[in-house]
This record gives structure tokens, C-alpha cells and sequence, in this order.
């Protein structure tokens, strides 16, 4: 099942690991570590981060390593900025518009 | 002329709204007219690619609208809602649904405030309350594509995915 983006980073503990992994591929204790939560609670929210592709599990040796996939996260802020951009257009309109209304005004 | 005005929008992981604020040079009586006023909102709510056509527009506490945007090819695109509340100059607010959705009753709450700035400015912040996340998020990826028909197939997609479910 592919989970929501969106509803994946809605969680700070899952914020939190998605900070902890985005430089540094870590281990589970690792990430675990750093948290009061339970290990089992932490192992949740990784299932919920892989599901959704903003982690991947990387083999090395004996060690499996999170590793942070942020693709994800651009498509996001992608659509805050499309969204941005349709009415920063309307907006841009509606300044040519009060400009027109206020020299209009000022001729009376 | 004066400095840009940036949009900024905010638009919170796992949240049910949007808020857009934007400032203007005109005071707010002129902005709130520009809101208010249908020859004048027909003007610049559309965008580059769609025709905007007011069926209905009482811009009144109790009143009611409806527009439609027409893109190149022909195609019609309603919205509508009720106007709850006009305070001029400072305040609208109105419900808001878009017509192509596979069901009906996804609606969206709109709060317009317009703020008065120094020097005859105005700053205006727009609150969009939505029923869920997945209608918020569904509004934000119909502002993705440039194409219109592209926006409304994908919300399609997204409300019927939300139906399956």
C-alpha cells in the first residue's frame, strides 16, 4: 500500500528520524537511541516512512541502514509552489487592476 | 513602481487548511471592491489559461455564486457556494465546491480578512478550511499542472482513490 506523503511527515517523531537519516544512513538502535519512545513504537514509524519511499532499508554486512529518499519531500513543496504560483498569476492581475482602479480615481 | 508582493502560501503536513497571504499597494477599500465588485472580479480570478464567465454573484451576507471557468478547448468548469458573511471592508466569508468532483459535498470554507497597512497598503489573508486532509492536499496538486484538464483528471484520480478506500 502506498501511504500519503503528506500524512507520513505529519508526525514530529517521524520528522525527527526523517532529520536524524538525511545526511547519515544510520541503524535502527541508532535512530532508536535518540528517542524515548520504545523501540517497537521507532520501528512503526520507519514502516510507515518506507511505505510511503522516504526511507530505504541498505544492507551493509550484517547492518541494516536507513537511508533517507527525499525525492518525495520536493514533490511536495513541488505542489505548494505550483499552488503558489496559480494565484501569485491571479494576484499579479489584480495589481494591474487596483493600479488601473486608483488612477481612475485620481482623474475624477 | 513599488517593490513585488510575494504570495506566500502555508500549507501544513497532515493539516485541513491553506492560508494565503498577499499584500497590496491600494487601500482596502479598493482591494475588498476588487473582491466584491463582479465587473471587477471577473478581471483577474481567472488565470492565464481559462475564460471566467459569473453566473451568479451576490457579494452580501446571505447571498450566493456562481462562476465557471472555460479553458481553450470549450470545456466548463463550475464552482459555487454561499456567501456567509460580507463585513466590508475587513471580512468575507463563504463556503466554496468545485462542480467536476466524481461526488458531491466536498466543501471549503473561505475566510478573506483585509487588513489596512501604512501608506495605503492592504494586507489580505485568505484562511481555506477543507473537510479533510486528502481534500486539502487534493486542492494543492491541482495547482500542479499548468493544464486545467491535467488538474481536475488528477483530482478525479484522488477522489476516487478516496472512494475505493
Amino acid at each position: 500500500m502506498r501511504r500519503d506523503v503528506f500524512q507520513a511527515i505529519a508526525d514530529p517523531t517521524r520528522r525527527e528520524i526523517i532529520n536524524l537519516i538525511a545526511f547519515n544512513p544510520l541503524n535502527l538502535n541508532a535512530i532508536a537511541d535518540n528517542f524515548e519512545v520504545s523501540r517497537p513504537a521507532i520501528s512503526q514509524h520507519i514502516k510507515i516512512l518506507m511505505e510511503c519511499g522516504l526511507i530505504n532499508i541498505k544492507k551493509q554486512g550484517r547492518e541494516r541502514y536507513c537511508e533517507a529518499s527525499l525525492q518525495q519531500l520536493n514533490e511536495v513543496s513541488n505542489w505548494i509552489e505550483k499552488y503558489r504560483q496559480l494565484w501569485e498569476q491571479k494576484f499579479s492581475r489584480l495589481d494591474d487592476l487596483l493600479d488601473k482602479i486608483k488612477k481612475d480615481t485620481t482623474a475624477q | 513602481m513599488a517593490t513585488k508582493n510575494e504570495t506566500s502560501i502555508k500549507a501544513e503536513p497532515g493539516k485541513q487548511e491553506i492560508f494565503i497571504t498577499r499584500e497590496f499597494e491600494a487601500s482596502r477599500e479598493i482591494v475588498f471592491k476588487a473582491f466584491t465588485t463582479p465587473e471587477l472580479i471577473v478581471q483577474w480570478l481567472g488565470c492565464d489559461e481559462l475564460k471566467m464567465r459569473l453566473d451568479k454573484f451576490e457579494p452580501k451576507s446571505g447571498g450566493s455564486y456562481r462562476y465557471v471557468h472555460i479553458d481553450q478547448a470549450g470545456n466548463e468548469y463550475g464552482f459555487h457556494g454561499v456567501v456567509h458573511e460580507v463585513l466590508t471592508p475587513e471580512r468575507v466569508i463563504q463556503t466554496f465546491e468545485f462542480e467536476g468532483l466524481p461526488e458531491t459535498g466536498h466543501v471549503v470554507l473561505e475566510t478573506a480578512r483585509f487588513e489596512a497597512l501604512p501608506g495605503n497598503r492592504t494586507r489580505l489573508s485568505m484562511q481555506s478550511v477543507f473537510q479533510s486532509v486528502t481534500d486539502r492536499d487534493g486542492m494543492l496538486q491541482a495547482g500542479m499542472e499548468h493544464g486545467v484538464n491535467d488538474s481536475y483528471a488528477r483530482l478525479d484520480e484522488l477522489f476516487a482513490k478516496e472512494l475505493v478506500n
